[in-house]
Protein backbone atom coordinates (compact mmCIF):
# COMPACT_ATOMS: atom_id res chain seq x y z
CA UNK A 1 0.00 0.00 0.00
CA UNK A 2 1.22 3.25 -0.83
CA UNK A 3 2.03 5.98 1.86
CA UNK A 4 -0.31 8.71 2.23
CA UNK A 5 2.63 10.87 2.88
CA UNK A 6 0.28 14.26 2.77
CA UNK A 7 -1.41 13.31 5.80
CA UNK A 8 2.52 11.74 6.99
CA UNK A 9 3.48 14.94 6.73
CA UNK A 10 1.07 16.75 9.07
CA UNK A 11 2.74 14.43 12.24
CA UNK A 12 5.64 16.28 11.11
CA UNK A 13 5.78 20.11 12.42
CA UNK A 14 9.28 20.30 12.20
CA UNK A 15 8.69 20.23 8.01
CA UNK A 16 6.48 22.83 8.31
CA UNK A 17 8.84 25.93 8.03
CA UNK A 18 10.56 28.32 5.86
CA UNK A 19 14.31 27.68 5.78
CA UNK A 20 16.27 30.52 3.86
CA UNK A 21 12.96 31.73 2.21
CA UNK A 22 11.93 29.22 0.80
CA UNK A 23 9.94 25.71 2.13
CA UNK A 24 12.27 23.35 3.52
CA UNK A 25 13.65 20.42 2.47
CA UNK A 26 15.33 17.77 5.10
CA UNK A 27 17.20 15.14 2.53
CA UNK A 28 19.48 14.13 5.62
CA UNK A 29 17.94 11.81 7.64
CA UNK A 30 20.52 9.16 7.12
CA UNK A 31 21.98 11.14 9.64
CA UNK A 32 18.94 11.64 11.93
CA UNK A 33 15.55 11.56 11.24
CA UNK A 34 12.79 14.52 12.07
CA UNK A 35 10.32 13.32 14.87
CA UNK A 36 6.29 13.03 14.24
CA UNK A 37 3.85 14.86 16.83
CA UNK A 38 3.23 11.26 18.35
CA UNK A 39 6.64 10.73 19.47
CA UNK A 40 7.12 14.18 20.92
CA UNK A 41 4.03 13.78 22.49
CA UNK A 42 4.71 10.65 24.24
CA UNK A 43 7.87 12.71 26.03
CA UNK A 44 4.96 15.44 27.27
CA UNK A 45 3.14 12.84 28.67
CA UNK A 46 5.68 11.46 29.97
CA UNK A 47 7.25 13.99 31.55
CA UNK A 48 3.18 15.61 32.66
CA UNK A 49 1.59 12.57 33.60
CA UNK A 50 4.17 9.70 34.56
CA UNK A 51 7.69 10.56 35.28
CA UNK A 52 9.46 9.06 37.86
CA UNK A 53 12.72 6.32 37.57
CA UNK A 54 11.76 2.77 36.69
CA UNK A 55 12.90 -0.36 38.13
CA UNK A 56 12.66 0.89 41.91
CA UNK A 57 9.62 2.67 43.39
CA UNK A 58 6.55 0.72 44.08
CA UNK A 59 4.27 3.84 44.02
CA UNK A 60 1.80 4.11 41.03
CA UNK A 61 4.00 6.92 38.79
CA UNK A 62 6.98 4.38 38.97
CA UNK A 63 5.04 1.30 38.24
CA UNK A 64 3.87 3.57 34.97
CA UNK A 65 7.26 4.62 34.16
CA UNK A 66 8.17 0.99 33.90
CA UNK A 67 5.53 -0.20 32.01
CA UNK A 68 5.98 2.16 29.69
CA UNK A 69 9.70 1.71 29.51
CA UNK A 70 9.68 -2.09 29.10
CA UNK A 71 6.48 -1.63 26.75
CA UNK A 72 9.15 0.36 24.92
CA UNK A 73 11.47 -2.77 24.68
CA UNK A 74 8.80 -5.21 23.65
CA UNK A 75 7.74 -2.83 20.67
CA UNK A 76 11.33 -2.69 19.83
CA UNK A 77 11.79 -6.63 20.09
CA UNK A 78 8.22 -7.14 18.23
CA UNK A 79 9.26 -4.87 15.37
CA UNK A 80 12.85 -6.83 15.22
CA UNK A 81 11.55 -10.58 15.13
CA UNK A 82 13.42 -11.00 18.43
CA UNK A 83 12.29 -14.44 20.19
CA UNK A 84 12.82 -12.17 23.57
CA UNK A 85 12.27 -8.43 24.74
CA UNK A 86 14.93 -9.47 27.22
CA UNK A 87 17.41 -9.55 24.39
CA UNK A 88 16.94 -6.06 23.31
CA UNK A 89 19.44 -3.84 25.27
CA UNK A 90 19.21 -0.44 25.61
CA UNK A 91 22.22 2.43 24.67
CA UNK A 92 23.01 5.77 23.77
CA UNK A 93 23.33 5.33 20.09
CA UNK A 94 24.10 2.83 17.43
CA UNK A 95 28.11 3.65 18.37
CA UNK A 96 27.59 2.45 21.82
CA UNK A 97 26.13 -0.67 21.13
CA UNK A 98 28.77 -1.27 19.03
CA UNK A 99 30.93 -0.99 21.74
CA UNK A 100 29.31 -2.80 23.87
CA UNK A 101 30.51 -5.97 21.68
CA UNK A 102 34.29 -4.41 21.86
CA UNK A 103 34.14 -4.33 25.65
CA UNK A 104 31.78 -6.97 26.75
CA UNK A 105 33.09 -9.75 24.18
CA UNK A 106 35.51 -9.48 21.39
CA UNK A 107 38.48 -8.08 23.72
CA UNK A 108 38.17 -10.32 26.83
CA UNK A 109 38.26 -13.54 23.59
CA UNK A 110 40.70 -12.11 21.25
CA UNK A 111 44.19 -13.42 21.05
CA UNK A 112 47.56 -13.06 19.24
CA UNK A 113 47.22 -14.06 15.79
CA UNK A 114 43.13 -14.33 15.21
CA UNK A 115 41.96 -12.63 12.56
CA UNK A 116 38.85 -9.84 12.48
CA UNK A 117 37.10 -9.50 8.95
CA UNK A 118 35.08 -6.19 7.84
CA UNK A 119 35.03 -4.09 5.24
CA UNK A 120 36.34 -0.48 3.97
CA UNK A 121 32.60 0.62 3.66
CA UNK A 122 32.43 0.52 7.39
CA UNK A 123 31.20 3.33 9.24
CA UNK A 124 33.96 4.79 11.93
CA UNK A 125 31.71 3.63 14.45
CA UNK A 126 31.84 -0.13 12.81
CA UNK A 127 35.80 -0.02 12.61
CA UNK A 128 37.25 1.76 14.98
CA UNK A 129 36.29 -0.11 17.84
CA UNK A 130 37.19 -3.16 15.96
CA UNK A 131 40.80 -1.63 15.15
CA UNK A 132 41.27 -0.96 18.85
CA UNK A 133 40.60 -4.31 20.16
CA UNK A 134 42.36 -5.79 17.41
CA UNK A 135 45.37 -3.44 18.36
CA UNK A 136 45.26 -4.53 22.18
CA UNK A 137 45.33 -7.91 21.35
CA UNK A 138 47.94 -8.23 18.79
CA UNK A 139 45.37 -9.57 16.68
CA UNK A 140 44.57 -8.64 12.64
CA UNK A 141 42.34 -7.22 10.69
CA UNK A 142 41.05 -7.87 6.93
CA UNK A 143 39.02 -5.73 5.28
CA UNK A 144 36.37 -7.39 2.07
CA UNK A 145 37.19 -6.00 -0.92
CA UNK A 146 35.01 -3.12 -2.52
CA UNK A 147 33.99 -3.92 -5.91
CA UNK A 148 33.92 -0.64 -8.97
CA UNK A 149 29.99 -0.98 -8.11
CA UNK A 150 30.15 -0.33 -4.87
CA UNK A 151 29.01 -3.69 -3.35
CA UNK A 152 31.66 -6.09 -1.85
CA UNK A 153 33.20 -8.94 -3.63
CA UNK A 154 31.66 -11.74 -1.99
CA UNK A 155 33.93 -14.43 -2.98
CA UNK A 156 37.01 -12.54 -1.31
CA UNK A 157 34.85 -12.54 2.02
CA UNK A 158 35.48 -16.53 0.84
CA UNK A 159 39.24 -16.47 0.57
CA UNK A 160 39.49 -14.22 4.12
CA UNK A 161 36.95 -16.42 5.71
CA UNK A 162 39.19 -19.81 4.34
CA UNK A 163 42.32 -18.23 5.51
CA UNK A 164 41.72 -19.31 9.13
CA UNK A 165 41.32 -18.28 12.55
CA UNK A 166 38.44 -15.92 12.14
CA UNK A 167 37.06 -15.12 15.62
CA UNK A 168 35.00 -12.16 14.72
CA UNK A 169 33.08 -10.50 11.96
CA UNK A 170 31.30 -6.47 11.64
CA UNK A 171 29.62 -5.44 8.54
CA UNK A 172 26.98 -3.22 7.87
CA UNK A 173 23.67 -4.75 6.86
CA UNK A 174 23.32 -1.50 4.42
CA UNK A 175 25.96 1.69 3.66
CA UNK A 176 25.46 4.69 5.07
CA UNK A 177 27.64 6.36 1.79
CA UNK A 178 27.07 4.04 -1.25
CA UNK A 179 23.29 2.28 0.05
CA UNK A 180 24.84 -0.82 -0.78
CA UNK A 181 22.76 -3.61 0.62
CA UNK A 182 24.75 -6.26 1.70
CA UNK A 183 23.76 -9.66 1.57
CA UNK A 184 23.29 -10.24 5.48
CA UNK A 185 22.10 -13.59 5.92
CA UNK A 186 24.19 -14.80 3.36
CA UNK A 187 27.48 -13.68 5.18
CA UNK A 188 26.26 -14.42 8.24
CA UNK A 189 26.09 -18.05 7.59
CA UNK A 190 29.20 -17.86 5.76
CA UNK A 191 31.03 -16.59 8.72
CA UNK A 192 29.25 -18.76 10.92
CA UNK A 193 30.72 -22.00 8.90
CA UNK A 194 33.90 -21.06 10.02
CA UNK A 195 33.20 -20.78 13.39
CA UNK A 196 33.25 -16.91 13.75
CA UNK A 197 30.56 -14.09 15.36
CA UNK A 198 29.15 -12.08 13.45
CA UNK A 199 27.92 -8.13 14.73
CA UNK A 200 25.69 -6.79 12.04
CA UNK A 201 25.66 -2.50 11.79
CA UNK A 202 22.21 -2.34 11.16
CA UNK A 203 21.44 0.95 11.74
CA UNK A 204 20.61 1.82 8.31
CA UNK A 205 18.70 -1.19 7.98
CA UNK A 206 16.42 -1.27 10.69
CA UNK A 207 14.62 2.36 9.99
CA UNK A 208 14.05 1.66 6.58
CA UNK A 209 12.68 -2.47 5.95
CA UNK A 210 11.03 -4.91 7.92
CA UNK A 211 13.71 -6.45 9.54
CA UNK A 212 13.69 -10.46 11.82
CA UNK A 213 16.83 -10.95 13.50
CA UNK A 214 16.00 -14.95 13.94
CA UNK A 215 16.17 -15.44 9.89
CA UNK A 216 19.23 -13.21 9.75
CA UNK A 217 21.15 -15.50 12.37
CA UNK A 218 23.27 -12.81 13.27
CA UNK A 219 24.92 -12.91 16.48
CA UNK A 220 24.67 -8.90 17.61
CA UNK A 221 22.99 -6.15 16.13
CA UNK A 222 23.74 -2.51 16.56
CA UNK A 223 20.75 0.25 15.72
CA UNK A 224 20.10 3.72 16.51
CA UNK A 225 16.58 5.09 17.24
CA UNK A 226 16.93 8.48 16.63
CA UNK A 227 17.24 7.62 12.73
CA UNK A 228 13.76 5.99 13.20
CA UNK A 229 11.72 8.89 14.35
CA UNK A 230 12.73 8.60 17.88
CA UNK A 231 14.64 11.01 19.96
CA UNK A 232 18.45 11.49 20.03
CA UNK A 233 20.15 9.32 22.52
CA UNK A 234 18.40 6.33 21.85
CA UNK A 235 19.93 2.74 20.24
CA UNK A 236 20.08 -0.70 20.81
CA UNK A 237 21.87 -3.77 20.68
CA UNK A 238 20.27 -6.91 20.08
CA UNK A 239 21.97 -10.41 20.58
CA UNK A 240 21.45 -14.09 20.87
CA UNK A 241 20.68 -14.56 24.67
CA UNK A 242 23.68 -17.23 24.72
CA UNK A 243 26.26 -14.27 24.13
CA UNK A 244 24.60 -11.62 26.24
CA UNK A 245 24.85 -13.82 29.00
CA UNK A 246 28.40 -14.74 28.11
CA UNK A 247 29.29 -10.88 27.73
CA UNK A 248 30.49 -8.48 30.38
CA UNK A 249 28.91 -5.56 31.25
CA UNK A 250 30.37 -2.06 29.76
CA UNK A 251 29.42 -0.13 32.95
CA UNK A 252 29.21 -0.79 36.55
CA UNK A 253 26.72 0.46 39.65
CA UNK A 254 23.44 0.23 40.44
CA UNK A 255 20.23 -1.47 38.01
CA UNK A 256 23.18 -4.12 36.70
CA UNK A 257 23.63 -6.57 40.05
CA UNK A 258 21.39 -8.99 41.09
CA UNK A 259 23.82 -9.17 45.18
CA UNK A 260 26.45 -7.09 45.96
CA UNK A 261 28.33 -7.57 49.21
CA UNK A 262 31.63 -5.78 49.87
CA UNK A 263 32.95 -9.18 48.66
CA UNK A 264 31.95 -8.43 45.45
CA UNK A 265 28.85 -9.30 43.36
CA UNK A 266 26.76 -10.59 41.05
CA UNK A 267 25.40 -9.62 37.86
CA UNK A 268 21.67 -9.20 36.80
CA UNK A 269 20.01 -11.04 34.39
CA UNK A 270 19.67 -9.59 30.65
CA UNK A 271 19.20 -6.62 29.80
CA UNK A 272 19.43 -5.08 33.29
CA UNK A 273 22.82 -6.52 33.07
CA UNK A 274 23.71 -3.83 30.85
CA UNK A 275 21.67 -0.96 31.76
CA UNK A 276 23.67 0.54 34.66
CA UNK A 277 22.27 3.97 36.75
CA UNK A 278 18.72 5.42 35.53
CA UNK A 279 18.42 4.86 32.26
CA UNK A 280 17.12 7.54 29.37
CA UNK A 281 13.49 6.32 30.30
CA UNK A 282 11.67 9.57 28.14
CA UNK A 283 13.54 8.78 25.39
CA UNK A 284 12.99 5.20 25.17
CA UNK A 285 9.28 5.52 25.64
CA UNK A 286 8.82 8.10 22.50
CA UNK A 287 11.40 5.47 20.64
CA UNK A 288 8.38 2.91 21.54
CA UNK A 289 5.47 5.42 20.31
CA UNK A 290 8.03 5.74 16.91
CA UNK A 291 8.45 1.98 16.75
CA UNK A 292 4.06 1.99 16.80
CA UNK A 293 3.82 4.88 14.29
CA UNK A 294 6.50 2.96 11.78
CA UNK A 295 4.43 -0.06 12.57
CA UNK A 296 1.21 1.06 10.96
CA UNK A 297 2.48 2.29 8.42
CA UNK A 298 3.66 -1.14 7.65
CA UNK A 299 7.75 -1.39 7.09
CA UNK A 300 6.89 -3.18 3.63
CA UNK A 301 5.04 0.48 2.75
CA UNK A 302 8.32 2.33 3.86
CA UNK A 303 10.54 -0.15 2.03
CA UNK A 304 8.27 0.46 -1.30
CA UNK A 305 8.24 4.42 -0.89
CA UNK A 306 12.11 4.74 -0.31
CA UNK A 307 12.65 2.80 -3.01
CA UNK A 308 10.37 4.58 -5.68
CA UNK A 309 11.57 8.24 -4.02
CA UNK A 310 15.46 6.83 -4.78
CA UNK A 311 14.86 4.97 -8.15
CA UNK A 312 13.35 8.70 -9.36
CA UNK A 313 16.13 10.62 -7.80
CA UNK A 314 18.61 8.01 -9.21
CA UNK A 315 16.76 8.97 -12.63
CA UNK A 316 16.81 12.28 -12.17
CA UNK A 317 20.11 13.35 -10.67
CA UNK A 318 21.46 10.85 -13.76
CA UNK A 319 20.24 13.56 -16.30
CA UNK A 320 22.59 16.55 -14.46
CA UNK A 321 25.73 16.89 -16.22
CA UNK A 322 29.04 16.03 -14.64
CA UNK A 323 27.54 14.25 -11.83
CA UNK A 324 28.77 11.05 -10.27
CA UNK A 325 26.67 8.38 -8.10
CA UNK A 326 28.42 6.40 -5.70
CA UNK A 327 27.17 2.75 -5.06
CA UNK A 328 24.65 0.12 -7.10
CA UNK A 329 21.52 1.64 -8.89
CA UNK A 330 19.99 -1.50 -7.42
CA UNK A 331 18.94 -2.99 -5.24
CA UNK A 332 20.21 -0.20 -2.40
CA UNK A 333 19.04 1.78 0.57
CA UNK A 334 17.09 5.26 0.38
CA UNK A 335 20.17 7.51 -0.35
CA UNK A 336 22.35 8.37 -3.05
CA UNK A 337 25.64 9.75 -2.81
CA UNK A 338 26.96 12.15 -5.27
CA UNK A 339 30.00 14.53 -6.69
CA UNK A 340 29.17 17.35 -9.18
CA UNK A 341 32.39 17.96 -11.20
CA UNK A 342 34.33 21.05 -10.47
CA UNK A 343 31.90 21.80 -7.40
CA UNK A 344 33.24 20.84 -3.62
CA UNK A 345 30.19 19.92 -1.50
CA UNK A 346 31.09 22.58 0.75
CA UNK A 347 30.08 24.94 -1.75
CA UNK A 348 27.47 23.01 -3.31
CA UNK A 349 25.22 22.27 -0.11
CA UNK A 350 26.23 26.20 0.30
CA UNK A 351 23.92 27.05 -2.55
CA UNK A 352 22.01 23.99 -1.15
CA UNK A 353 20.62 25.33 2.18
CA UNK A 354 20.44 28.76 0.51
CA UNK A 355 17.59 27.35 -1.79
CA UNK A 356 15.92 25.59 1.46
CA UNK A 357 17.43 22.07 0.43
CA UNK A 358 19.18 20.22 3.45
CA UNK A 359 21.69 17.21 2.60
CA UNK A 360 24.73 16.32 4.25
CA UNK A 361 28.60 16.79 2.74
CA UNK A 362 31.46 15.61 4.18
CA UNK A 363 33.43 11.72 4.85
CA UNK A 364 30.11 10.57 6.36
CA UNK A 365 32.23 8.79 9.45
CA UNK A 366 33.87 7.07 6.43
CA UNK A 367 36.97 8.13 5.78
CA UNK A 368 38.29 4.97 4.42
CA UNK A 369 35.82 4.95 2.41
CA UNK A 370 36.52 8.62 1.03
CA UNK A 371 40.77 7.12 0.53
CA UNK A 372 39.04 4.04 -1.26
CA UNK A 373 36.88 6.45 -3.90
CA UNK A 374 39.47 8.88 -3.93
CA UNK A 375 37.16 11.60 -3.01
CA UNK A 376 37.79 14.28 -0.31
CA UNK A 377 33.97 14.65 0.49
CA UNK A 378 31.20 13.22 -0.77
CA UNK A 379 27.35 14.88 -1.19
CA UNK A 380 24.40 12.52 0.08
CA UNK A 381 20.74 13.04 -0.19
CA UNK A 382 18.86 10.49 1.96
CA UNK A 383 15.35 9.95 2.01
CA UNK A 384 12.25 8.90 4.51
CA UNK A 385 8.40 8.33 4.68
CA UNK A 386 8.03 12.04 4.51
CA UNK A 387 9.64 12.86 1.22
CA UNK A 388 8.37 13.81 -1.70
CA UNK A 389 9.25 13.46 -5.56
CA UNK A 390 8.73 16.95 -5.53
CA UNK A 391 11.31 17.41 -3.12
CA UNK A 392 13.44 15.56 -5.10
CA UNK A 393 12.52 17.89 -8.26
CA UNK A 394 13.83 20.69 -5.77
CA UNK A 395 16.99 19.12 -5.03
CA UNK A 396 17.92 18.68 -8.83
CA UNK A 397 16.92 22.28 -9.10
CA UNK A 398 19.06 23.75 -6.84
CA UNK A 399 21.86 21.52 -8.26
CA UNK A 400 21.41 22.91 -11.12
CA UNK A 401 21.38 26.55 -9.75
CA UNK A 402 24.47 26.01 -8.21
CA UNK A 403 26.24 25.09 -10.91
CA UNK A 404 24.76 28.01 -12.70
CA UNK A 405 26.23 29.73 -9.34
CA UNK A 406 29.93 28.31 -10.24
CA UNK A 407 30.06 29.17 -13.83
CA UNK A 408 29.09 26.10 -15.20
CA UNK A 409 27.18 24.72 -18.64
CA UNK A 410 23.78 23.76 -17.42
CA UNK B 1 14.42 28.49 14.56
CA UNK B 2 17.91 29.85 14.94
CA UNK B 3 18.40 33.36 13.56
CA UNK B 4 19.68 31.81 9.97
CA UNK B 5 16.68 30.21 9.47
CA UNK B 6 14.96 33.42 10.00
CA UNK B 7 17.71 35.71 8.10
CA UNK B 8 17.58 34.35 4.06
CA UNK B 9 21.47 33.41 3.28
CA UNK B 10 23.11 35.86 1.15
CA UNK B 11 25.07 33.57 -1.65
CA UNK B 12 26.80 36.31 -2.79
CA UNK B 13 28.22 37.65 0.53
CA UNK B 14 29.85 34.10 1.33
CA UNK B 15 30.90 33.82 -2.85
CA UNK B 16 32.09 37.48 -3.78
CA UNK B 17 33.20 37.69 -7.48
CA UNK B 18 36.59 37.61 -6.81
CA UNK B 19 36.77 34.47 -4.79
CA UNK B 20 35.14 32.68 -7.81
CA UNK B 21 37.56 34.40 -10.34
CA UNK B 22 40.70 33.11 -7.94
CA UNK B 23 39.13 29.51 -7.63
CA UNK B 24 38.40 29.60 -11.50
CA UNK B 25 41.59 30.83 -12.08
CA UNK B 26 43.82 29.90 -9.35
CA UNK B 27 47.20 31.89 -9.10
CA UNK B 28 50.46 30.85 -8.27
CA UNK B 29 50.04 26.76 -8.06
CA UNK B 30 53.01 24.65 -8.12
CA UNK B 31 56.13 24.84 -6.36
CA UNK B 32 59.07 27.30 -5.79
CA UNK B 33 62.59 26.24 -6.33
CA UNK B 34 64.51 26.88 -3.13
CA UNK B 35 61.60 26.44 -0.81
CA UNK B 36 62.90 27.69 2.91
CA UNK B 37 59.13 27.50 4.22
CA UNK B 38 56.78 24.55 3.55
CA UNK B 39 53.99 23.09 4.88
CA UNK B 40 51.44 20.42 4.31
CA UNK B 41 47.84 20.40 5.93
CA UNK B 42 45.01 18.52 5.89
CA UNK B 43 41.18 19.50 6.99
CA UNK B 44 39.96 15.84 7.48
CA UNK B 45 36.30 16.78 8.27
CA UNK B 46 36.08 18.65 4.93
CA UNK B 47 38.76 17.21 2.99
CA UNK B 48 40.11 20.41 2.43
CA UNK B 49 44.29 20.08 1.74
CA UNK B 50 46.61 22.47 0.90
CA UNK B 51 50.68 23.03 0.86
CA UNK B 52 51.75 26.04 1.03
CA UNK B 53 56.01 26.83 0.09
CA UNK B 54 57.59 30.13 0.38
CA UNK B 55 61.32 30.96 -0.57
CA UNK B 56 63.16 34.22 0.12
CA UNK B 57 65.62 36.72 -1.73
CA UNK B 58 68.71 38.03 -0.42
CA UNK B 59 67.03 40.69 1.01
CA UNK B 60 64.65 38.39 3.15
CA UNK B 61 61.96 39.07 1.79
CA UNK B 62 59.29 36.79 0.11
CA UNK B 63 59.96 36.38 -3.52
CA UNK B 64 58.10 33.55 -4.25
CA UNK B 65 55.10 31.71 -2.98
CA UNK B 66 53.52 28.54 -4.53
CA UNK B 67 50.59 26.06 -3.16
CA UNK B 68 49.03 23.58 -4.54
CA UNK B 69 46.00 21.42 -3.16
CA UNK B 70 42.47 20.72 -3.28
CA UNK B 71 39.30 22.16 -1.69
CA UNK B 72 36.25 24.16 -1.71
CA UNK B 73 36.27 27.42 -3.99
CA UNK B 74 37.12 28.98 -0.38
CA UNK B 75 39.95 27.15 0.53
CA UNK B 76 41.41 27.29 -2.68
CA UNK B 77 40.67 31.02 -2.91
CA UNK B 78 42.01 31.98 -0.02
CA UNK B 79 45.28 30.23 -0.70
CA UNK B 80 45.32 31.77 -4.25
CA UNK B 81 44.84 35.46 -2.54
CA UNK B 82 47.46 35.00 0.13
CA UNK B 83 50.03 33.99 -2.70
CA UNK B 84 49.07 36.94 -4.59
CA UNK B 85 49.37 39.36 -1.27
CA UNK B 86 52.84 37.42 0.20
CA UNK B 87 54.65 38.35 -2.52
CA UNK B 88 57.17 41.06 -1.85
CA UNK B 89 56.96 40.55 2.18
CA UNK B 90 59.36 40.36 4.79
CA UNK B 91 58.04 37.46 7.37
CA UNK B 92 57.50 40.06 9.67
CA UNK B 93 54.68 41.78 7.44
CA UNK B 94 53.42 38.01 6.45
CA UNK B 95 52.85 37.75 10.40
CA UNK B 96 51.39 40.85 10.65
CA UNK B 97 48.84 40.26 7.56
CA UNK B 98 48.18 37.25 8.94
CA UNK B 99 46.91 38.41 12.37
CA UNK B 100 45.06 40.71 10.71
CA UNK B 101 44.10 38.29 8.40
CA UNK B 102 42.41 36.36 11.29
CA UNK B 103 40.61 39.00 13.12
CA UNK B 104 38.94 39.43 9.84
CA UNK B 105 37.95 36.14 9.56
CA UNK B 106 36.46 35.73 13.03
CA UNK B 107 34.22 38.79 12.66
CA UNK B 108 36.42 41.08 14.48
CA UNK B 109 35.39 45.07 13.96
CA UNK B 110 38.54 46.91 12.31
CA UNK B 111 40.53 48.23 9.62
CA UNK B 112 41.41 45.58 6.90
CA UNK B 113 42.44 47.42 3.97
CA UNK B 114 46.15 46.12 4.24
CA UNK B 115 44.16 42.98 2.99
CA UNK B 116 43.49 44.33 -0.51
CA UNK B 117 41.24 42.02 -2.21
CA UNK B 118 41.12 39.20 0.44
CA UNK B 119 38.67 41.41 2.27
CA UNK B 120 36.16 39.77 -0.10
CA UNK B 121 36.66 36.69 2.74
CA UNK B 122 35.06 38.83 5.41
CA UNK B 123 31.67 37.29 4.63
CA UNK B 124 33.02 33.95 5.47
CA UNK B 125 32.96 35.13 9.13
CA UNK B 126 29.25 34.78 8.99
CA UNK B 127 29.78 31.30 8.22
CA UNK B 128 31.04 29.72 10.95
CA UNK B 129 31.66 26.22 9.19
CA UNK B 130 33.60 27.45 6.64
CA UNK B 131 36.14 29.52 9.01
CA UNK B 132 38.60 26.44 8.86
CA UNK B 133 38.31 26.43 4.90
CA UNK B 134 39.42 30.16 4.70
CA UNK B 135 41.94 29.70 6.98
CA UNK B 136 43.96 26.42 6.15
CA UNK B 137 46.23 28.04 3.60
CA UNK B 138 47.06 30.63 6.59
CA UNK B 139 47.36 27.83 8.96
CA UNK B 140 50.00 26.78 6.36
CA UNK B 141 51.63 29.67 6.89
CA UNK B 142 51.82 30.01 10.32
CA UNK B 143 53.38 26.87 11.11
CA UNK B 144 56.08 26.79 8.32
CA UNK B 145 56.84 29.98 9.63
CA UNK B 146 57.08 28.92 12.96
CA UNK B 147 58.98 25.62 11.81
CA UNK B 148 61.44 28.15 9.93
CA UNK B 149 62.31 30.54 12.79
CA UNK B 150 62.57 27.70 14.99
CA UNK B 151 64.88 26.36 12.75
CA UNK B 152 66.94 29.33 12.44
CA UNK B 153 67.09 29.88 16.05
CA UNK B 154 68.49 26.20 16.62
CA UNK B 155 71.15 26.32 13.65
C1 LIG C 1 26.02 2.65 9.11
C2 LIG C 1 26.12 3.38 10.42
N1 LIG C 1 26.65 2.77 11.46
C3 LIG C 1 26.75 3.36 12.67
C4 LIG C 1 26.31 4.64 12.87
C5 LIG C 1 26.45 5.24 14.22
O1 LIG C 1 25.22 5.49 14.80
P1 LIG C 1 25.06 6.57 15.94
O2 LIG C 1 25.33 7.90 15.34
O3 LIG C 1 23.67 6.40 16.42
O4 LIG C 1 26.05 6.23 17.00
C6 LIG C 1 25.76 5.33 11.80
C7 LIG C 1 25.30 6.73 11.97
O5 LIG C 1 25.59 7.62 11.22
C8 LIG C 1 25.65 4.69 10.54
O6 LIG C 1 25.13 5.32 9.49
Amino acid sequence: MALDVARIRQDFPILHQEMNGHPLVYLDNAATTQKPRQVIQALVEYYEGYNANVHRGIHTLAERATDAYEGARAKIARFIGSPSPNQVVFTRNGTEALNMIAYGWLRQRLRPGDVIVTSGMEHHSNLIPWQQAAQAAGAQIKYIELLPDGTLNQEHYDRLLAEGNVRFVAFSGASNVLGTLNPIKEMVAKAHQVGAKVAVDAVQVVPHMPVNVVDWDADWIAAAGHKMLAPTGTGFLWGKMELLEEMEPTYFGGSMISEAHLSGAKWAECPAKFEAGTPNIADFIAFGAAVDYLSSLGMENVYAHEKALTEYAWERLSEIGGIRLFGPRQPRAGLISFDVEGIHPHDLSAVLNADGVAIRVGHHCAQPLMEILDVPATNRASFYIYNTQAEIDRLVESLLHAKEFFGYDV
Amino acid sequence: MTSEARHPVNLSALYQQVILDHYKKPRNKGAVERAVLKKHLHNPTCGDDVEVQVSLGEDGRIDDVKWNGRGCSISMASASMMSVALKGKTLAEAQELMQSFYRMIQGEEGNYKALGEIQALSGVSKFPVRIKCATLAWHCLEEGMKEYEGGDANG
